[in-house]
């Protein structure tokens, strides 16, 4: 199993090579860091935090955008487009289960998702270290930033393996990927924020707003990220948002996406006749 | 005998499959079998089922109806997948692989060493394309591509879904010729197509599907005995003598020298017989027997009337 598993993997991974997904997003990632580590110099005397701190403040509002965009980007077509292709009809006539192609698909573009989100955060942690701008406490904030990027990442993957095997055609899965991006990082917040002015202080404020916040998978790692390490929470100012929120209510909303999603994708593509 | 011919001793078991697409029926009672070994043609025109035949077979489409049986097992189960491969009708691999690349993963996929790879695409004539990438292939290498990955493990049952269209005539021939040596390795292959040709005439048996429905199956020879069709006569007369052959042999007379007749196989020698007997008055005698494609017609398109 696992055999297979990583040779899907390991032929995924080479095609995100060949058609420079691996160089586009690791770019991406790298470049938007550096431009945030260099723009966030500037209000660090203010609030007596150092240059990362801020840096990783904005690090994260950039991640909850682009790390869902580049996961739904890399999986909207893992299915669809192999049914169209017809390739999916000739893989399934050898002895590999869909959940280990779709295992394998998931262990490639977490790789490529790890290394942009790695090489681009690192190199923007090490611009800052050069600067004179790096503590303790920022530099394992940064750490927690890298790996929860991932584990978001793996939430969108995985909601973008189940659009693809869900929708007829490749492009439909991509019109539904931006639909369900726009969603989760655009709208639902809106959604909230209109209700939470609407609202003006009562039950849904208090009790359900943090809960509702916390169910997004975008807002749960905004919250763990900017809410967790005291000085971070200063420079993004998001702390007074999530008073009354429980802990374990972020951390289920992060770990749990990923793989009831994916058992949803697993359920919707055994339904497909390719 | 009779025990030995049935169940187990098939490689693939056909019974009564039906195929429903919404309210119409797309395969209807097909039954059939191939023994280990046995080469066998699909034929029909597009649409006729062959390939929803064969994705039942492979266990890709749900079947409505009947059974098939993969040597004891049922299609698409893991040891069904295990003895069994296939050539979709067109492959699309994809394009940033190498030749090499694809095959190795299937080869990891089937289970199968990877150090076989690079013989089988020498044989299929991809040597010296094996390390390029498949976007810079023809339709022809892709095919190839596509047989390679039927060569792998050596499967006991092997469908080919229009492997030959598109492909040039010494490719075609190239390919029929693997086929062959699979079928003498012990492998079963169906082999489909739209057409009947010379190549599709080399396997033991063909059958053929109209809108759904098996309408013949058996040998070429068999077939053609059935068919009945007419064999034609070409009768040259000699100079000044077109009136008078017209008028012994009757049928019909084509221009200023020539008369055309046509009888069954078993008339054959009698009407041979009439012809020499005007002696020199004829000059010569060409006989055509009904062509592939005539024999082809008369069942794929329904000349025996439906």
């Amino acid at each position: 199993m696992m055999r297979r598993i990583f040779a899907i993997a390991g032929a995924e991974l080479r095609i995100a090579l060949r058609n420079r997904w691996i160089l586009i997003a690791t770019s991406l990632m790298v470049l938007f860091s550096l431009a945030l580590t260099f723009a966030g110099a500037a209000p660090t005397g203010a609030l007596g935090v150092d240059l990362l701190t801020v840096s990783v403040a904005s690090m994260t509002t950039l991640s909850v955008y682009l790390v869902p965009l580049l996961a739904l980007l890399m999986s909207f077509d893992a299915i669809a487009g192999e049914v169209e292709r017809g390739a999916l009809a000739l893989v399934l006539t050898y002895p590999v289960s869909r959940g280990e192609l779709l295992l394998g698909k998931l262990v490639s573009h977490l790789v490529v998702l790890s290394l942009a989100v790695f090489l681009g955060f690192g190199i923007a942690g090490l611009a800052a270290w050069l600067a004179g701008g790096v503590g303790g406490e920022s530099l394992a904030a940064l750490l927690r930033l890298c790996w929860s990027a991932v584990v978001l990442g793996a939430s969108f993957l995985a909601i973008g393996y189940a659009l693809s095997a869900t929708a007829r055609s490749s492009s439909a899965a991509a019109g539904l990927a931006i639909g369900v991006w726009i969603l989760f990082v655009v709208l639902y917040d809106l959604g909230l924020l209109g209700a939470l002015v609407y609202d003006g202080g009562g039950f849904f404020t208090r009790k359900l707003f943090p809960l509702l916040l916390a169910a997004n998978p975008a807002d749960a790692f905004r919250i763990f990220n900017l809410s967790g390490a005291g000085k971070v929470a200063l420079a993004s100012g998001l702390a007074g948002a999530t008073n009354g929120l429980p802990g374990w209510a972020v951390l289920l909303s992060m770990f749990g996406w990923p793989p009831a999603v994916l058992a949803l994708a697993r359920l919707a593509l055994k339904r497909v006749e390719p | 005998m009779a025990a030995a011919a049935e169940g187990r001793d098939d490689m693939l078991d056909v019974r009564n499959v039906v195929k429903r697409q919404g309210p119409r029926e797309t395969v209807k009672d097909v039954s059939l079998s191939l023994r280990a070994g046995e080469r066998m043609a699909l034929l029909g025109h597009n649409g006729a089922g062959k390939t929803t035949l064969i994705r039942m077979i492979l266990g890709l489409t749900r079947i409505d109806g009947g059974s098939i049986s993969v040597f004891g097992n049922r299609p698409g189960d893991g040891k069904a997948r295990r003895i069994t491969s296939y050539l979709p009708e067109s492959v699309v691999f994809h394009k940033s692989l190498s030749g090499r690349e694809q095959l190795v993963l299937f080869a990891r996929l089937a289970g199968q060493p990877v150090d076989g790879c690079m013989p089988l695409l020498e044989r299929v004539g991809l040597a010296e394309a094996a390390h390029r990438r498949v976007g810079t292939y023809s339709k022809g290498m892709r095919q190839r591509l596509g047989l390679a990955q039927v060569l792998l493990g050596r499967p006991r049952l092997a469908l080919l879904d229009e492997p030959t269209s598109g492909l040039d005539p010494i490719s075609r021939h190239d390919f029929y010729g693997i086929v062959d040596d699979m079928a003498a390795q012990g492998t079963a292959v169906l082999v489909s197509s739209h057409a009947l040709t010379e190549l599709e005439a080399r396997t033991d048996r063909i059958a053929i599907l109209r809108t759904g429905r098996l309408v013949a199956m058996d040998s070429l020879e068999n077939l053609r005995r059935r068919a009945g069709l007419p064999i034609r006569i070409r009768v040259k007369a000699a100079e000044g003598h077109a009136a008078e052959v017209a008028g012994a042999l009757g049928g019909n007379r084509m221009n200023g020298c020539r008369v055309e007749l046509s009888c069954l196989a078993d008339q054959k020698m009698a009407r041979l017989k009439a012809i020499t007997a005007l002696g020199d008055a004829v000059a010569d005698v060409d006989l055509v027997p009904p062509s592939l494609e005539d024999l082809y017609r008369y069942y794929a398109a329904g000349e025996a009337g439906s």
